[in-house]
């Protein structure tokens, strides 16, 4: 984590969290999840397995005494599974009392994007699209701001494929 | 009220303690019903619970309560004062449970943030007229009054003895009894200097007012000083016998202050001694606090993490192998009180079923008088513990099982007696504890569920997913819990709607239950509730696959051994069979079943474990043993749950090296 981004971190206590994303990236894209779902970031941990789990969660983590199970975005969006690395992070959510890990690839920067900038996603065209809620423009770059609690509660792919 | 909120601390001391209180109520009206009459330190408890009701709910401004809780204050002052000869029996009950719901209604609105707005002037008005036709009742003779006179006679009073004779005679009419000090008039020479030291004193029954008896006296010759006090009858009672005292009149040992009513009934309570709703509604005064649930709960996290703490303390690598004879004293020293505080941890948020099965009673009371069917409830096993958290879980379900018992499964009289049955149908609820699990037995002997009805609706309603023939007649039972199922025509007012055997089954499996059902036809029904002991902390042994590890809990396992190859046997279907002295039992591998990477496929190289729940055995194929520890049970996340429920994993824990194991459940494992 660089030091600018802790910066941005404390800065974050006090103003309100509002418009205020964390991005990441995942297999080159950027993507974006609103800050005041996160709860914090932490380097990789030892998995635990869990069996007959969807391919993309890839088990649990002992997080300070808390079991947290851990989700691999890449998988979750149906892109090719890399080996995890140094900059592999886990971004630990709570959406609605349910807390999960995001593996990604690396953790990028908290940036502010007023809704003035956000546009709406295009057409549902491929899968990894279901999940974006919107598109954030910052500067020349495009963010895929992502729907945290379709994120997790929406397994309705899962459950056709596994009738 | 607005201003409230269900945080407000104090607000919900109210809701808890009023709540309690009219739980015990409740359990003292049916109890009472029963018995036909109302004995008087029932009534003596009724005046308090109300009186306290009304107090608190005067403070916390919920007035219908208040005023509800008022209106049968006077009725049980006014029972108290005269005696339950004249208490109107099983009718006064109905009204008192009209009035328990009400407040219950009332609480029940301000837990959830409502306002209390019920409207209870139809109640307070039929307690009105209650109270209106006992007075009626009694006023052909009306309530008789007691009082105290000391009549003082001047110096010049001769034979003061025959003064007093003529007031006592004088009176005659006026009371239905005197009693005097000095007893002895006439004959007694010491009388005449009694009277003149400490004048001649009266006890009197009357129904007359003060005025009219202050009056009679004061017309007495050579009064020097008149006293007249009206007593209260326990005052009276010490003082001689009244031949008609009944059951109203409190025992010589009892000092009823009414002047301070909440008082005397700790001592009441206590005497009631082993009546099981008080004890079990814990809300007897004295020796209890109530104590927030989460508070409970944050501290059973506390114990849990100062075991994981302790382990990580004694099975520090940094230490593995030193020889460390002091240390390993104290660390032994730690051990015993740490298991020490966790096992009275566990203790405190164990609450007796008693509460919930008391509750039934209510229950059954009015659905069998609605339905008009005699039902005879039998508790058992009241005082099987359980935790906190399954008490709530458990009382709809259990609510529904008796309803439905009521409703459908037992007969009417006619048909029973048709039936060659016991006119009074029997339901029967029953719990034990078998170590591992607590039981909930719901027995009635009725009509039986109807097996063919059942495969009916279940085509009808497409729920059955494997051919009919296929089943047994345990397993077609089970399609009640089905959500859609109801082989009632009608939906009566207590069930039919399909929609309660499955949201009772989902309440249960909440907290980890099971529940089945088994029934002959025209013999009854049995429901049997099957709840883990929510046990925390457990004793388990680690075991590794590959580079999974597991736990299981040791109460499970039999024996562990290294199998032969000659012992194993394969059956017709491929499947794995080890014989272990004489008897076969099928062999799980582990690394197959949650396929995991383990280079020890060879059943040579491994270790079995036979482990083993209600009967039933199987040999779990392992990599190797890794120790035996306590374990601190934590659920898997909520989000895991939400893909897929994993027959044979019920949770993980923490190892001392901070490393997750899994914890496995026998009786999932035998359903795979």
């Amino acid at each position: 984590m660089s030091e600018s981004f802790r910066e941005d971190m404390a800065l974050m206590e006090e103003d309100s969290q509002k418009d205020k994303y964390l991005t990441f990236i995942v297999d080159e894209e950027c993507f974006g999840i609103e800050i005041r779902y996160v709860t914090e970031i932490i380097g990789m941990q030892k998995i635990t397995s869990v069996p007959e789990m969807p391919d993309f969660v890839r088990g649990i983590v002992n997080l300070r005494g808390k079991i947290i199970p851990v989700m691999d975005v890449r998988l979750r969006f149906n892109k090719p599974f890399r080996e995890y690395m140094e900059r592999t992070c886990i971004i630990v959510i709570d959406v609605h009392d349910l807390t999960v890990g995001l593996i990604v690839d690396s953790v990028a920067e908290v940036i502010d994007i007023p809704s003035s900038d956000v546009a709406a996603p295009p057409d549902l065209a491929n899968r990894g699209n279901r999940f974006v809620k919107g598109i954030g423009k910052v500067g020349a770059d495009v963010k895929l701001l992502l729907d945290c609690e379709k994120l997790l509660t929406d397994h309705e792919v899962e459950q056709l494929l596994n009738s | 009220m607005d201003q409230f909120h269900p945080d407000d601390s104090l607000f919900e001391v109210y809701l808890t303690e009023t709540s309690q209180l009219t739980e015990q109520l409740e359990d003292i009206i049916l109890a009472c019903e029963n018995a036909n009459r109302i004995p008087e330190e029932m009534i003596h408890e009724i005046f308090r619970i109300m009186h306290t009701i009304k107090g608190s709910s005067s403070m916390m401004q919920v007035h219908g309560i208040a005023a509800l809780t008022h209106a049968l204050e006077d009725l049980f002052s006014y029972l108290r004062e005269n005696g339950s000869r004249q208490a109107p029996g099983s009718d006064l009950a109905d009204l008192l449970l009209e009035g328990v719901d009400f407040i219950k209604i009332e609480l029940h609105k301000l837990k959830n943030g409502l306002s209390a707005d019920g409207d209870a002037s139809v109640l307070i008005r039929k307690v009105e007229e209650v109270l209106e036709s006992l007075g009626q009742r009694s006023s052909g003779p009306p309530p008789l009054q007691r009082y105290f006179a000391r009549l003082l006679f001047t110096d010049d009073c001769d034979m003061v003895n025959v003064r007093a004779y003529h007031v006592i005679h004088q009176l005659g009419e006026l009371v239905a009894e005197c009693r005097h000090i000095p007893e002895d008039l006439r004959d007694d020479p010491a009388a005449p200097d009694l009277i003149r030291k400490h004048g001649l004193q009266l006890y009197l029954t009357t129904e007359k007012s003060y005025d009219e008896i202050h009056a009679a006296l004061s017309r007495t010759s050579f009064l020097k000083e008149l006293v007249l006090n009206t007593i209260h009858h326990d005052e009276f009672r010490e003082e001689g016998a009244d031949p008609d005292a009944g059951d109203i009149w409190p025992d010589q040992a009892d000092q009823t202050d009414l002047a301070d009513p909440a008082d005397p009934v700790t001592g009441k309570t206590n005497r009631r001694g082993n009546r099981e709703s008080a004890a079990a509604a814990g809300g007897s005064q004295g020796k209890s606090i109530t104590v927030n649930v989460s508070k409970l709960d944050e501290l059973m996290d506390l114990v849990g993490e100062l075991v994981i703490a302790e382990a990580m303390v004694t099975q520090n690598p940094e230490i593995a192998g030193l020889q460390l004879e002091q240390f390993h004293k104290s660390v032994n020293h730690l051990q015993k009180i740490t298991r020490e505080i966790q096992d009275k941890v566990m203790e405190i948020r164990m609450v007796p079923l008693a509460s919930v099965f008391q509750r039934m009673r209510r229950v059954v009371r009015d659905m069998s008088k609605k339905l008009k069917k005699n039902v005879n409830l039998q508790l058992a096993g009241e005082e099987t513990e359980v935790d906190k958290n399954v008490i709530e879980h458990i009382a709809d379900p259990l609510m529904h099982l008796v309803r439905n018992a009521v409703d459908h499964g037992l007969e009417s009289a006619r048909e029973r007696v048709e039936a060659g049955k016991p006119e009074v149908g029997t339901l029967a609820l029953e719990a034990l504890n078998n170590g591992s699990e607590v039981l909930i037995i719901v027995r009635d002997d009725g009509r039986g569920l109807d097996k063919k009805r059942i495969l009916e609706k279940a085509k009808a309603r497409q729920l059955l997913q494997r051919p009919e023939a296929d089943l047994t007649d345990r397993e077609i039972f089970q399609l009640i819990f089905l959500p859609g199922f109801s082989t009632r025509e009608e939906i009566t007012e207590y069930s039919g709607r399909g929609v309660g055997m499955d949201v009772a089954m989902q309440n249960i499996a909440s907290i980890g239950g099971t529940i089945a059902v088994d029934s002959r036809p025209g013999e009854g029904t049995v429901f049997t509730i099957r709840i883990p002991l929510t046990l925390a902390i457990i004793d388990g042994m680690n075991v590794r696959v590959g580079e999974a590890l597991y736990t299981l809990p040791t109460t499970s396992i039999k024996e562990s051994f290294k199998p032969q190859v000659r012992d194993l046997i394969t059956d017709p279907n491929g499947r794995e069979m080890i014989l272990v002295r004489g008897t076969c039992y099928p062999i799980l591998r582990l690394h197959e079943l949650f396929r995991v990477p383990s280079d020890c496929t060879r059943i040579h190289d491994g270790v079995l474990i036979m482990a083993e729940q209600d009967g039933k055995g199987i040999c779990l194929f392992v990599d190797e043993l890794v120790g035996q520890q306590q374990v601190v049970v934590k659920g898997l996340p909520p989000y895991l749950k939400s893909f897929n429920r994993v027959e044979g994993i019920s949770g993980c824990t923490l190892l001392g090296d901070g490393s997750i194991s899994l914890i496995l459940d026998v009786q999932g494992l035998l359903g795979r």
